[in-house]
């Protein structure tokens, strides 16, 4: 193990590093904690200039109470759940289907639709916005969550091929060849052998695409411009200005804002992480 | 790959569905995505070459122009001050991997709770970039930010966001966080992957401190080192939100970015120039695509070394 364990250095050491790691990662998480203690405070601390003094009363349940009673919050909230989700079963989907075509397979242009799909994920969002936004205007799922939905699966396609192929590429050929020896036919190979083992696969993509596709904030703005149809990343803005210099509301929208994916995060961990550093190690 | 032997007395689908069946399982896949992402990019260049507010069609009320717009670039003051900022933004972006690397170094133990820890030092990653941004934008505030607050014990103080000599940098530090902390957890998969046994091997040799990171880890975290630069560069060249929602391309348009000015071109209240816009696209992705090329060619080379 690289540094050396900290339990092989002098007692000191040791106690020194145990009480390093807590204060830095205060410091790390200082804006955060920032933002958090500013959502417990009442807005009179704010307009007496107490802002990082002791709040003078503890208001979380009043002040998350005003964005989930008294604004667009939980709207724009299920908005992105509305778009959210059906993405990523669009994504995942699409992509069970792309991998194991690319990653079972040997025909010609494998590899040349492979890569496609790579720099596909990598190119900038502008070069796709004008096209993008006017094919939505056309077919009349502009400032609708469809609209949104489309584009997201078509985008995250890409990425998600990317890890479904390499995921298949490392199951055992073997199976797939005894099973054709068998006379099974290539669907049957697909739906009862090869997506049984991808479960892993799907978990681990399905937490990275919630996240990717909750946090989204360009298309929201492209695509959608109301609180029919407007995300929550794009909603927060909004609702910025209707609680302009509240701090302790905008602060605790905020944190609503951001929690979906962390909660995402924290009970999926190990896929989200198994997901993220696909390819970190060879 | 070997095909089993066939039997003589097969339908035609039955003979070739080796390359039937892998056909009918992409062509979902691929119409999509060609609908939404590789034919917007051909769209993109020939818009490039038109003056067009995005109203009508773009054949009856576009006006074709040629190069005109890319001319017009050359002599655009705002566009060199954008394109300066992506720079930037990309020299110090890449200022997350040694970042990453040192915390992901000191994290790389095994005390009681650590795990913990780890996924603390994670989450920023996790939070979207718009509450990123709100966040960092109360934290500069002016007298009130904490930022301030700690300033103000040593007497000075500074109006990060507020200054156009310094907001950009301001912006890319709020940027960090997050990328930092993704970095982080590539190395910490990397650093748990390494061999120990060339460990104890170099141990032995005498090797520790740097002498060891730099001529045993490093090399066996290449994977982890070479997407942590595929996602940072990508992320530098994507900034968009942090810079909409903490200055909003100000003070005076010295924090945009060819993303951003893009963006405000095409569809903000400084009106609807589709043709200008996607030639300021154009130039992005120009830049994007000597990295992606870069990046496809170390992968079609990893791609070939693994095929038998």
């Amino acid at each position: 193990m690289f540094p050396t364990p900290i339990e092989k250095r002098s007692r000191g050491a040791q106690i020194t590093y145990q009480s390093l790691v807590p204060m830095a990662l205060i410091l790390w998480l200082l804006p955060l904690l920032a933002v958090a203690l500013f959502s417990i405070r009442p807005g009179v601390d704010f307009s007496n200039g107490n802002y990082w003094g002791m709040p003078s009363s503890f208001e979380l349940f009043t002040n998350y109470g005003k964005v989930f009673f008294e604004s667009d919050m939980p709207r724009y909230l299920w908005n992105s759940v509305l778009i959210t989700v059906p993405t990523v079963i669009g994504a995942v989907a699409l992509s069970c289907m792309t991998g194991f075509a690319l990653g079972i397979y040997r025909f010609r242009g494998n590899l040349l639709i492979f890569f496609m799909f790579i720099a596909g994920n990598f190119v900038p969002f502008q070069i796709l916005m004008v096209p993008v936004r006017d094919l939505t205007v056309d077919v009349g799922l502009y400032d609708t969550k469809m609209g949104l939905v489309l584009f997201h699966i078509a985008f995250q396609t890409g990425f998600c091929t990317l890890f479904m192929r390499n995921f298949i590429r490392a199951l055992p050929y073997e199976l797939i060849e005894a099973a054709r020896v068998e006379g099974v036919k290539e669907w049957r190979i697909f739906w009862y052998i090869v997506l049984p083992l991808m479960k892993p696969a799907i978990a681990a993509l399905s937490v990275l695409i919630f996240t990717f596709v909750w946090n989204d904030y360009f298309w929201a703005v492209v695509l959608t411009q109301g609180p029919d149809a407007q995300p929550v990343t794009a909603g927060i803005t909004s609702f910025n200005s209707q609680f302009v210099a509240q701090y302790h509301l905008m602060s605790a929208g905020s944190l609503v804002a951001a929690l979906p994916p962390v909660l995402m995060f924290f009970l999926m961990q190990r896929h989200f992480i198994a997901g993220l550093t696909l390819g970190a190690v060879k | 790959m070997t095909t089993a032997p066939e039997p003589p007395a097969q339908g035609w689908l039955q003979r070739h569905r080796m390359i039937i069946t892998p056909l009918m399982f992409l062509l979902p896949g691929v119409a999509f995505f060609a609908v939404y992402v590789i034919s917007p990019i051909f769209q993109s260049f020939y818009i490039s070459t038109f003056e067009w507010n995005g109203l009508g069609s773009l054949s009856e009320q576009g006006e074709f122009v040629g190069l005109q717009n890319y001319r017009e670039l050359m002599a655009d003051r705002n566009f060199e001050v954008s394109l300066w900022n992506n720079v930037k933004w990309l020299a110090l972006y890449l200022l997350a991997i040694p970042g990453g690397l040192f915390i992901a170094l000191f994290l790389n133990q095994t005390i009681r709770g650590i795990r913990l820890y780890k996924s603390l030092f994670f989450f920023p990653f996790v939070i979207s970039q718009v509450v990123v941004g709100l966040v960092f934008s109360w934290f500069y505030l002016p007298n009130v930010g904490l930022l301030n607050v700690v300033l103000g014990w040593f007497g000075t103080e500074v109006n990060i966001l507020g200054n156009p000599d310094l907001a950009t940098y301001g912006i890319i530090a709020a940027g960090l966080w997050p990328q930092t902390a993704y970095c982080m957890i590539l190395y910490l998969t990397g650093l748990n992957a390494v061999d120990p046994e060339q460990i104890e091997a170099a141990r032995l040799d005498g090797a520790k401190g740097p002498r060891m990171l730099w001529h045993v880890i490093l090399p066996q975290l290449r994977p982890a080192t070479f997407i942590a630069f595929v996602v940072t560069i990508i992320g530098a060249l994507r900034s968009f939100d942090l810079i909409s929602v903490m200055t909003n391309g100000g003070p005076f348009g010295s924090t945009r970015v060819l993303s951003f000015y893009m963006f405000e071109k095409a569809l903000s209240e400084y009106g609807f120039r589709m043709g200008y816009g996607s030639a300021i696209a154009v130039i992005l992705f120009l830049i994007m695509l000597i990295f992606i090329s870069y990046f496809l060619w170390t992968m079609w080379r990893d791609e070939r070394g693994a095929r038998h």
